[in-house]
């Protein structure tokens, strides 16, 4: 006898909610000229407020909907605020950007809500196909968005190798899940989980599970699997850069968390090994690389994946302290690096202009406020108290001590303090060298206004008052354990 | 006293802070209203600080104005502040040179007034706060926020030749080190909870643990390097030279006086205290390598052809003098080691005024480009001869006190130290007349040291309050003796207390393990008669 799977939108209604916006965006595209991207972005903007409000009963949520493919409890919740908080910030960091080329390009938003949406499917898949599905849904729209300045090669080369390498992640991803579906028979988690722990794991799902670990560190940028990184960080336009650096990682993250903490914990002690070396390579390389940009967006790029690398000790920590850092790290990074690729591209007015760290000299000089608001952010990245970066940091280094990987800690403030050099680069050049021609002051505009002022107060409210936040964590990890 | 309503530590500690956000809404291009509000708060500062010593409790050796409320429940910080004997002068020092060092820098920092006041004020919420915190935590936190103000000093209002070099420097070296305690303290947080149930960052609880021997080599490792960095000692002051030459004279008056103690003042309130064991067994390594600072130190000044490098040079010295007293671990010699500690901020951080007069008049610091200026500027070849003698170590005057008592401690135990370090006290007599006769002394040989102007009326109340503290202590020590004494004794009780409960327990340890490896030994011998 064959039953009517139960279709509960209601555990969904922020994805779809985000899906309707952006159909809405398409539409009013068609008919309006002028204006036209003040109205998406103000769409969208309306689009993620109502997804805020749907997502909202997800946090008393702990069940399973759609036949076991998706799960709604905490952890869905913290990740979809984490995603609509970037969403939002994104859509006001972008448009100045976007009105400043006359070219109307409102299928940026369009794009920018999918992608949500697909992330949303991402972090909230019980089952590996779920996740394979939001997984393509953000990249395409990602690879696009990549690529969307029109006359710009640098963003159409970025947009090829993402695309390239994305789709070889995909399948080697797809090819995980394959192997793991011949030796369980299921790819859902509860069901892969049961196989696990019964014991006789054959060599095909320890292959398979290798294969999706490698597909995960692709879309977190871990070394070695980190090399389309820096590419298409500087090709994207850069408030999109922004939120692929956080959105993407933010997601993948999720889904890397829930799949080897629910499905794969008896074969923690193997893939923490792995872990292990990953985020020691990934911390070192991030960080190296970074210390000698000149591209602003492209040192944010290494930042990035060194911050990955960060992450990453707090997933080979594991337990709820650990995974519960990686949370809180999340979110203060999301809310640091958002900001900071706003100033990134506010400076570089007119598209893809001043991108490189000399575009900063005196910027103190001409715009105090903003150098300032740009030295907290950067504070905060660095993981200088009393910002969020710090509590982020102190977090995960706290959970791995306590965890006794004190070596991987040591690792970790070392290239914490070679950080520091980079960071403080570009603070220096805001403030200590004065500019060869004289700076034109920049346009600022509401959106980017309201954007970078929630940015910094956050950084700091979280940085001097965690508690509230740590505990958000802490209870939104609960339902992994 | 404890009962006082009136969160008073935490007044000291935020009332700059108060003064840099209402710094942050005037108008940038009125200089002289942003200069009298930062005085101002200065000197509010001051007066609540002095409101504190008042409340002091001389005759007791406990932690006094105590605050504490919860931060972090789940991870037991705490917001918790206080200070005892020890910290109590140090936290005068800082609001005292607060209003001094704005006063210097009136007619010195003429660009960027607005931030260079807010660095300032920033700065020193972060070291008061070093130095009243009784919470890890809270103290790392302030200990780390102070980088980015002193950063900033450096760097934007130093020396434009080579101050971005000395800027970046400053901070790596210090981050590093800091960085690494923060594993520390994490690792003791662990450690201790682990063993007592209690998770808790509060240095007084923390004190009462007794960490196990090994752990406590690492932990006190990563303290030190943290400390000996900042303080700076041979071998880690690499910085120090450059960060006080390229630094504005009110930054590096800062950086002397105030910001190098909270490396000594670590020592004491945190490494020593928390890992009595590692300290005393690294003390004899530590005490040469002082030595080797104080002596290395007053060599170096010695051959320097820039006054202000030639005073960079003898903090190296001075403070080899603060660590052996530190961790000769006597009474006279802790005495000593925190007086000097006051003493090296008076009298360095005068001489960094009075260097930074003499460079606002001639924009040069080479010794050679001066010479007789006692002729034309009296009034100021008195205060200079003053700091000089007091730097010195000239009885009657500060130094002397402090270098005295150090030496005599020290001599109760490691009397060979004692010998090396005295001979520094010579050098340094060498290499600061030297100095002096060169710059003051004979005929005015350059033209262009003829028309100087002799100190102005503000000149002098910058550096007048420093010269009667230094006298002050130099005649009659007793009024800061006096209330370090409980506290000291109770700092040395309590080290030996918890050394002895670690040696204890390592001792019960082996013992069972012994008794484990005996009884094994036994059951197994009629076992084998069995089998015969």
């Amino acid at each position: 006898m064959m039953s009517i799977p139960e279709v509960n939108l209601g555990g969904i209604l922020p994805a779809v909610v985000l899906c309707i916006a952006g159909l809405v965006v398409m539409t009013v595209g068609l008919y309006l000229r002028k204006g036209l991207i003040a109205t998406s972005a103000i769409i969208s903007l309306v689009g993620v407020l109502i997804a805020l409000m749907a997502n909202a009963p997800l946090r008393m949520l702990n069940k399973q909907a759609f036949s076991g493919l998706i799960s709604l409890d905490a952890y869905t919740w913290f990740f979809n605020l984490l995603i609509l908080i970037a969403t939002g910030l994104t859509v006001l960091t972008s448009v100045r950007y976007f009105t400043d080329d006359g070219l109307n390009l409102y299928e940026y938003f369009v794009l920018l809500l999918f992608s949500a949406a697909g992330m949303m499917f991402m972090v909230s898949g019980n089952h590996i196909l779920t996740i394979f599905v939001g997984l393509e849904t953000l990249s395409i729209s990602i690879y696009i968005l990549s690529g969307i300045l029109p006359v710009n090669l640098k963003s159409k080369e970025a947009a090829l190798k993402y695309i390239v390498l994305g789709a070889f992640s995909s399948g080697i991803f797809l090819y995980g899940a394959a192997l793991l579906y011949g030796a369980a028979g299921s790819l859902s988690l509860p069901a892969l989980a049961k196989y696990f722990q019964a014991g006789q794991i054959s060599r095909m799902a320890v292959a398979g599970m290798g294969l999706l670990l490698v597909g995960f560190a692709f879309k977190v940028a871990a070394v070695p699997f980190h090399m389309w990184t820096p590419d298409v960080y500087e090709g994207a336009p850069t408030p999109f850069t922004g939120f692929m650096s956080v959105g993407v990682k933010a997601a993948a993250f999720a889904a890397f968390v829930r799949v080897f903490f629910e499905a794969l914990t008896a074969l923690q002690v193997d893939w923490t090994h792995i872990l292990w070396v990953l985020a020691v390579l990934t911390m070192i390389l991030g960080n190296v690389a970074a210390l000698v940009q000149e591209n602003i967006k492209r040192m944010l790029a290494y930042s990035s994946i060194a911050h990955a690398g960060y992450i990453l000790i707090g997933m080979v920590a594991g337990k709820e302290a650990g995974t519960a850092g990686m949370l809180y790290y999340l979110l203060a990074y999301t809310f640091t690096n958002l900001g900071a690729f706003g100033v990134v591209a506010l400076v570089g007015r007119k598209g893809e202009a001043n991108v490189m760290i000399d575009d900063y000299r005196g910027l103190a000089k001409v715009h105090p406020l903003l150098a300032l608001v740009m030295s907290i952010f950067l504070f905060s990245l660095a993981g200088i108290p009393p910002t969020a970066g710090f509590m982020g940091k102190f977090t995960i280094f706290s959970a791995a001590i306590n965890s006794g990987y004190i070596w991987l800690v040591i690792v970790g403030v070392l290239t914490s303090a070679a950080s520091v050099f980079y960071y403080f680069r570009v603070i220096m050049k805001m403030y200590m060298e004065s500019p060869e021609t004289a700076p034109t002051k920049l346009q600022f505009g509401p959106a980017m206004v309201l954007a970078l002022s929630i940015a910094t107060a956050v950084v700091l409210y979280i940085g001097i008052f965690p508690t509230t936040y740590l505990n958000l964590a802490t209870e939104s990890v609960k339902p992994l354990f | 006293m404890d009962s006082v309503p009136f969160p008073i530590l935490t007044a000291i500690t935020f009332v700059p802070l108060a003064g840099a956000l209402l710094l942050l809404f005037l108008n940038r291009q009125s200089k002289e209203l942003l200069r009298w509000v930062a005085l101002v708060a200065m000197l509010v500062d001051f007066v609540v600080s002095l409101f504190a010593y008042s409340l002091f409790d001389p005759s007791s050796a406990a932690m006094q104005l105590v605050e504490d409320h919860i931060w972090v429940r789940d991870w037991g910080i705490s917001y918790k502040m206080g200070i005892d004997g020890i910290s109590l002068f140090l936290v005068l020092l800082t609001t005292l040179l607060g209003p001094i060092v704005v006063l210097a820098s009136w007619k010195d920092i003429k660009v960027r007034v607005k931030e260079f006041l807010i660095s300032l004020l920033f700065l020193q919420v972060g070291m008061l706060g070093v130095f009243v915190s009784l919470d890890l935590f809270l103290f790392y936190v302030f200990w780390e926020i102070m980088l980015i103000p002193m950063y900033l000093l450096i760097g934007v209002w130093g020396n434009p030749a080579r101050k971005l070099y000395a800027a970046i420097k400053f901070v790596l070296y210090t981050i590093v080190g800091s960085l690494l305690m923060l594993v520390a303290i994490l690792a003791l947080y662990y450690t201790a909870g682990k063993v007592s149930g209690v998770y808790t960052f509060d240095l007084l609880k923390l004190y009462d643990f007794p960490v196990p021997l090994q752990a406590q080599f690492w932990m006190f490792l990563a303290f030190f390097l943290a400390f000996a960095i900042k303080v700076p000692m041979f071998p880690f002051h690499t910085w120090l030279p450059d960060a006080h030459t390229e630094a504005p004279t009110v930054g590096s008056v800062v950086l002397a006086a105030v910001l190098l103690k909270m490396g000594t003042y670590g020592f004491i309130r945190f490494a020593i205290p928390l890992f009595p064991n590692a300290a005393m067994d690294a003390a004899w390594w530590i005490c040469l390598l002082a030595v080797i600072g104080i002596i290395y130190g007053a060599w170096v000044a010695m051959v320097q052809d820039d006054v202000k490098r030639l005073v960079a040079f003898s903090s190296v010295s001075h403070l080899g003098f603060v660590m052996l007293g530190m961790f000769a671990l006597t009474a006279q010699g802790l005495e000593g080691s925190i007086l000097q500690m006051i003493n090296h901020g008076l009298s360095t951080g005068a001489l960094f005024l009075i260097v930074g007069m003499i460079y606002e008049r001639r924009h040069t610091r080479l010794i050679a480009e001066f010479g007789g200026l006692s002729k034309v500027m009296p009034v100021f070849a008195v205060f200079f001869m003053a700091f000089t003698l007091s730097s010195i170590g000239l009885p009657g005057l500060n130094g002397f006190v402090g270098e005295f008592l150090i030496l005599l401690g020290t001599f109760k135990v490691y009397p060979w130290y004692a010998v090396f370090a005295a001979s520094g006290v010579i050098f340094a007599a060498v290499y600061m007349l030297w100095m002096f006769q060169r710059v003051m002394f004979g005929e005015v040989t350059n033209p262009k040291n003829l028309g100087l102007k002799d100190l102005s009326a503000r000149e002098v109340v910058v550096l007048l309050p420093i010269l009667v503290f230094v006298v002050w202590i130099g005649v009659y020590p007793n009024t800061f003796l006096k209330p370090m004494e409980p506290s000291v004794k109770n700092f040395i009780q309590q080290v030996e207390n918890k050394r002895a409960a670690v040696m204890n327990i390592e001792k019960a340890k082996t013992h069972s393990s012994n008794r484990w490896a005996e009884q094994m030994l036994t059951s197994s011998t009629p076992a084998r008669t069995v089998d015969r």
